[in-house]
């Protein structure tokens, strides 16, 4: 008889995660080292750039312990970002435990502790490996400390690895198979599977990731969704140990995949139920919502000619993405594009590298926006996240918008910066807490717009990379908001227009023209760059045109390579967007998007 | 290009130099003992393009420094492609020449060759810029020079000169034109320095030791030579090109800026005939080892689509007083926004069917063809 354990690994970003699972997949002998790749659970360029896991992946791995049993111990990686918190939960709701990985050296960080809780509310076993012990840096006594004060667990049973030079991890799988309760449920009672993943396969469709609760399943079942009622004829289950093998059946415990001609993830909801049409369970498991989109951008393409194929590359993208939202929208700047809506910042950056690498388009997005809420004098109550769709400011009676509760973990020195930041950014009901000494907790409640725009690199700025932190929404407040439009040569570039606080307008509106006048090349004429709310200017830059700017000889042997520079010059004028006679480069619409100190 | 087929332009590249100027870089050697084998490479490889080029109607010997080359070596080489080649009656015949190799005799051999016009190559008229440019000539020796060429009967000269010297003023360059005007050249070139990936110069900026003009000096400089020029009787028909009366253009690089086939001889020369565009390698050496053995010493070659043709034409008509042809503007976007912009800021005007730069479109010619894209 084979034991089951479902666990997962749990980590502040950077601390190890990613390395510590190819480390147990290479104990279990899953691959060999020929084949083996580093972060072999992050597919994507972009993860493995990064050190980032963005989609999680599942995977068995068998086991025998020093006792001489045998396990299945089923390892599912999550998201490891605070965009994707609610896949993260669906994931632990999967499991019955987890690794709290900290890194030797950096200790406790925000996301440490934001895990911690996570995994507390499913009531799950944690058990604290402490990693990286190999690092010169490694501090064990004080990240032990920490992990007593800040996470109140026993640090006498934390275990030490440096998954690195792969060291301690048997001592990991043992207390995974020690500690680690077994699943329970019912095998025989009706299918109750919590999807908490899913990925389109070109071939076969949706794959879901599922833990079986209670029942089973197997191929020529029909399975239901309890979200929809939608039904689907299984037609393979299986494990995942890196290639999917496919089993005669998923039971009660169980970790796997089901393949049901489902045709896009979209049709998936993380965190339904699955059960079995004809034999349905009493109520769906605990813990599902719809995941709606925090943050707003439209997306165009650069050459206007482009957007037919940007149109399919966005459905084939939307195919393994079910949080990605997406409408039509026009820019009187930019032309034909998408509104899309995305689970937060990252969400955004990725679905912009992926579209730009894997399907080969190239695009321009604006600045990301929140969701705001507008009562106006008529009674009626909108929500724009597009600043296009800003009511006329005589008809607003009051706006709103949304706001969430952050918690801040730096070292003590950095408190003064720490705090200046959190008052920029128009924080309020500032709380401190001392979880060990020379380590501050700070909590604040802070409008949601004021953490997208830049907030994670200033924080790493001021703290010198020690800061971290976490947030989750708590409502939406009243606030002064106005409408910032920028105008080039006079005419309005509506594709970088934005809703901003009021209190905060001018700054923006300063930052864009001279983020603007760097990436606008000089040409023949003044260009006059102008930030304005309704029709008062608030902020202007000016880029001089050129006076002389002519090669001298131009004979017979001058002609081509003169030609190949217009040539090139020719390339990079049609990745430029015209405003009247101005050639605004690509460049320009991103940069307003960075901060100051990059 | 205009109703008849013009007639082809034959180039000559004459690689020696006695000492290289730190700003140049033509190519060229300063060991004359392969002048012999060069010689016999040229003639060769002209006969390679016998049939594919009938007749000229302009010869140009450059370089390098062509009246480096003795009066035999000279009239080898001009009495050869005579042989081989067919010339216009009328043709024009230029020779480039460095100040202090000219002489009487060697003025007359050229003149009995059929050599018609001679670009002298002054560089300065002061003292100072003469040295910086470590030419080898002095001043004086340049306007003896010139007063040579005009006793031997030469009745079409040029002047080469350069500004935005290092340490040159705006009164330093005044005086220079002035200097030159004086001399009632035909034709007067004036380039500004520029600095050449590969020259001493180029390596002195990068360690920067070295710096040309600002843009607001050099405009300046572009402007006042353009002024002093035309207010003299000049007409300034190209960026660097200035010719007393119409009859006065250098016919031979007109032909460059026209699309008009031309044949280059020599290493590194480049030819251009039906949309192709080939060069030859840059060593005397390899020119010769392949010749040798009956090759065109071709390093290279690129046939234009139209395209990059339509480009070239653009760029190296807005280089010059005459523009290029208002029916090739195609696009609304220009002629609607674009044209209406720079004749409005004073770029280009209209002349009949053609848009035309004006000075101020002169000093931003590099800006300009891709407007027109």
């Amino acid at each position: 008889m084979i034991s089951i354990r479902n666990f997962s690994i749990i980590a502040h970003i950077d601390h190890g995660k990613s390395t510590l699972a190819d480390r147990l997949i290479q104990y279990a002998g899953l691959v060999d080292a020929r084949q083996f790749r580093d972060q072999i659970l992050d597919t994507m360029d972009i993860e493995r750039e990064r050190g980032i896991t963005i989609k999680s992946q599942t995977v068995s791995l068998p086991y025998t312990s020093r006792s001489g049993e045998t396990f299945e111990l089923n390892l599912i990686d999550t998201p490891g970002h605070v965009d994707f918190s609610y896949e993260v939960s669906r994931a632990l709701a999967s499991c019955e435990g987890v690794l709290l990985l900290v890194d030797a050296a950096q200790g406790v960080e925000a996301q440490t502790v934001a895990n911690l809780y996570a995994a507390l509310e499913h009531n799950l076993e944690i058990i604290p490996v402490i990693n990286k012990i190999d690092l010169p840096s490694a501090d064990i006594d004080r990240v032990k400390e920490e992990i007593e004060a800040e996470l109140g667990l026993d640090a006498e049973e934390a275990l030490l690895c440096s998954a690195k030079e792969g060291t301690g991890i048997e001592d990991i799988l043992e207390a995974i198979t020690k500690r680690i309760p077994p699943p329970k449920g019912s095998p025989e009672g009706p299918l109750a599977a919590l999807i908490f993943d899913a990925h389109y396969d070109v071939f076969r469709g949706t794959v879901v990731s599922c833990r079986v609760f209670d029942g089973s399943v197997k191929p020529g079942d029909t399975i239901r969704l309890m979200s929809n009622g939608a039904t689907h004829k299984v037609e393979e289950v299986g494990f995942f140990r890196l290639i999917r093998v496919p089993q005669k059946e998923l039971n009660a415990g169980e970790v796997g995949y089901i393949i049901a001609g489902i045709k896009t993830v979209s049709d998936t909801r993380i965190g339904d139920t699955i059960t079995r049409d004809d034999h349905v369970a009493v109520a769906a498991l605990a813990g599902f919502k719809e995941v709606k989109p925090m943050v707003f951008s439209s997306l165009y393409p650069i050459a206007a000619d482009d957007y037919q194929s940007l149109t399919e590359a966005l459905e084939k993208y939307k195919l393994n993405d079910a949080a990605l939202t997406y409408q039509k929208d026009s820019s009187a700047a930019l032309g034909h594009g998408f509104r899309c809506g995305f689970l937060g910042l990252l969400h955004l950056e990725v679905v912009q590298e992926r579209l730009e690498r894997e399907y080969g388009q190239s695009i321009i997005m604006t600045v990301p926006s929140v969701q705001y809420q507008f009562l106006l004098r008529s009674g009626e109550n909108v929500t724009i996240d597009n600043p296009h769709y800003y009511p006329d400011p005589a008809s607003i009676e009051k706006s709103y918008e949304p706001f969430v509760k952050v918690s801040i973990l730096i070292p003590e020195r950095s408190m003064g910066a720490v705090m200046t930041l959190c008052l920029e950014r128009r924080g309020v009901n500032t709380r401190f807490h001392y979880p060990t000494t020379k380590r501050i907790e700070i909590t604040c409640e802070m409008p949601l717009a004021e953490i997208i725009y830049d907030f994670y690199d200033r924080l790493k700025t001021v703290t010198q990379g020690y800061g971290s932190f976490d947030y989750e929404l708590i409502g939406y407040r009243e606030s002064e908001l106005v409408k910032l439009d920028i105008l080039v040569n006079g005419e309005k570039v509506d594709a970088l227009s934005l809703m901003v606080h009021r209190d905060r307008a001018r700054l923006r509106a300063v930052q864009i023209c001279d983020r603007l006048k760097e990436e606008i090349h000089r040409q023949l004429f003044k260009i006059a760059i102008q930030g304005a709310i309704g029709g008062q200017i608030i902020a202007r830059s000016t880029i001089t045109p050129f006076r002389k700017d002519v090669t001298a000889k131009c004979y017979g042997g001058d002609i081509t390579r003169k030609r190949k520079l217009l040539e090139k010059q020719k390339m990079g004028k049609k990745r430029m967007k015209m405003v009247g006679a101005v050639e605004i480069p690509q460049s320009a619409f991103i940069a307003v998007l960075k901060s100051d100190n990059e | 290009m205009s109703d008849q087929h013009p007639l082809s332009g034959l180039y000559i590249h004459i690689p020696f130099c006695k000492t290289k100027c730190p700003y140049c870089d033509f190519y060229s050697e300063t060991s004359t003992a392969l002048i012999p084998e060069w010689l016999q490479a040229v003639k060769k490889e002209a006969l390679l393009y016998r049939d594919q080029f009938s007749s000229f109607d302009t010869l140009y010997l450059g370089g390098g420094t062509p009246t480096v080359l003795d009066e035999t070596e000279l009239a080898s080489l001009i009495e050869y492609l005579f042989k081989t080649f067919c010339f216009a009656p009328d043709v024009e015949i230029t020779i480039e020449a460095n100040p202090n190799d000219i002489t009487r005799e060697k003025l007359s051999v050229l003149r009995a060759l059929g050599v018609n016009r001679v670009s002298l190559g002054v560089q300065s008229f002061d003292e100072q810029d003469v040295s910086v440019l470590r030419r080898r000539h002095t001043v004086e020796e340049s306007a003896a020079a010139l007063g040579l060429i005009r006793t031997s009967g030469f009745t079409s000269v040029g002047i080469d000169i350069i500004y935005g010297i290092p340490g040159q003023t705006e009164s330093s360059w005044r005086a220079t034109l002035e200097q030159a005007v004086s001399f009632q050249p035909e034709h007067i070139s004036c380039y500004q320095l520029t600095m050449a990936e590969g020259t001493a110069f180029w390596e002195r900026q990068e360690e920067g030791l070295m710096r040309l003009p600002e843009e607001e000096e050099s405009e300046n400089l572009f402007l006042t030579t353009s002024r002093f020029l035309e207010e003299n009787g000049y007409l300034h028909y190209e960026i660097s090109n200035f010719a007393r009366g119409e009859e006065n253009r250098s016919r031979h690089n007109q032909k460059y800026w026209q699309h008009v086939p031309y044949l280059g001889l020599g290493p590194s020369a480049h030819s251009f005939q039906d949309g192709k565009r080939w060069w030859n390698v840059r060593s005397i050496k390899k020119y010769c080892a392949s010749l040798e053995e009956g090759r065109a010493p071709v390093q290279g070659s690129e046939q234009l689509s139209a395209e990059q043709f339509a480009l070239e034409s653009l760029y190296l008509g807005l280089r010059t007083r005459d523009g290029i042809d208002l029916a090739r503007v195609r696009s609304s976007h220009i002629t609607d926004t674009v044209l209406p912009q720079l004749l409005k800021d004073d770029y280009v005007k209209i002349t009949g069917t053609r848009v035309v730069p004006t000075k101020k479109g002169f000093l931003v010619a590099d800006q300009l063809p891709l407007l027109f894209v």
